[in-house]
Order: structure tokens, then sequence, then C-alpha cells
């Protein structure tokens, strides 16, 4: 498995995480709490955050990993371990782009409910939806690409 | 996803021809993945033009020993 696509799992695996702890954390309150009095800026902080760090994280770890695990079988060398061409990038632009239209889509949405004076709880929820979203097609379609043939 | 490219390759024969080269010794010369060497050798990945020379290169043969192009398309 090439170290992109190593790397895709990390962000994916992390994204879904953290916006699965912070939809438990805060959803849970929605039926019980108007949505003025539900404290969701820490958690969402919290949660952009996490991804970042356990992004970083994990990548570090996965880097570790394939190197330990290059020196033990043979396979692959230590140098290469992080070597990203061109099919890599094509790859990755290919996901960058079905993200951006994905999440632009999203960003629409939101921009009406702020037109139309919706809670600010729903509109940071939306920014922070349509940024898990993008994030998820971006994996998604990297993924595939790598998993299919590009 | 996968497009299906119209242009083959010699390069599993060329390695073997080249001492029997493994894919990862050609990626590393030619400073790709290894997947990518065989994303290219099962035609699921069509490579740049520098590169397909790069990989002429490693053989010393022309590109047209390396890659081809049906005369009419489909």
């Amino acid at each position: 498995m090439p170290f992109e696509e190593k790397v895709t799992w990390v962000n994916a695996v992390v994204t879904v995480l953290a916006a699965s702890w912070y939809a438990w954390t805060v959803g849970g309150r929605l039926g019980q709490l108007p949505v003025t009095e539900i404290a969701y800026q820490r958690p969402l902080l919290f949660a952009v955050g996490a991804m970042i760090v356990l992004t970083i994280a994990g990548t570090i770890a996965m880097a570790i990993g394939t190197a330990i695990r290059a020196e033990v079988t043979g396979e692959g060398s230590v140098d290469d371990i992080d070597r990203k061409d061109e099919r890599d990038a094509h790859i990755d632009a290919r996901g960058d782009r079905v993200a951006f239209y994905v999440s632009s889509a999203l960003m629409v949405g939101v921009l009406a409910m702020a037109m139309l004076e919706w809670q600010h709880f729903w509109i940071a929820n939306g920014v922070f939806a349509a940024f898990v979203a993008g994030g998820l097609t971006s994996s998604a379609v990297k993924l595939a690409a790598y998993r299919r043939g590009f | 996803m996968g497009k299906p490219t119209q242009v083959t390759n010699n390069i599993r024969a060329l390695r073997f021809a080249a001492g029997e080269m493994t894919q990862a010794d050609l990626a590393d010369r030619v400073g790709l993945t290894r997947q990518t060497i065989i994303a290219i050798e099962q035609g699921r990945y069509s490579p740049s033009l520098e590169v397909a020379f790069r990989i002429a290169r490693v053989f010393g043969v022309p590109l047209e020993r390396v890659f081809a192009y049906p005369e009419v398309e489909p």
C-alpha cells in the first residue's frame, strides 16, 4: 500500500472518530435542551483540534510502523516509505477537487441558513458538517482511486 | 475511476530481460512507488511523458519499445 494511501486511511479514520464523538456528545443534548442552551463550542473546538493532532500522530505512528516492517520483512526500504510520486499527486488533486464541490455545495446551504438568521448553533454545526463531509469525500475518492485504479 | 488506457507496455518483459529486475528496483530508479509501477504494468495508469522516458532510459531502449499505442483508435 502506498504511503499516501495509508495517510488517507489515517485521515478518514480520524475524521470518522472525531466527528462521531462530537455527534454523540452534542447530538445527545438536542432533544433535551433548546439549541440556544447547548454548549457546543468547546466540544466543536476539541473535535477540530483532535482531528489535527490525531492525524499528525497517526501519520507519524504509521510511518514508524511502516519503516519497522520494511526492516523486518525486507520488503521495501526505509528510504522510500514516504515516497510520493506523480500518481499520488494526481489522486490527491482529484480527491481534493471533488471534496471542494461537496463542501462548496454544503456551504451554500449554510450561507442560506445565515441569511435566514438561523441560530448560531445550526450555522456552526453546518460549517463543521461541510468540513467533515468534504474531508470524508476526499478520502473516499482517493481510496477508490487507489483501490480501483487511476 | 480506473479509466482503461489504450497505452500498452512491455515493462514486465523488459524487467525480466534486464536480469529479472524487481518492480521495487525499477521504482527506485525512476523515483516512483512500487504500486505505481504495478499500476502502469497492469495498464491501470498512464504515466507522464517524462516518467515514460525515464523508464525507457532505465532499460536503454527507445520509448516505442516500452510503450505502444494502437494505430487505429477503436
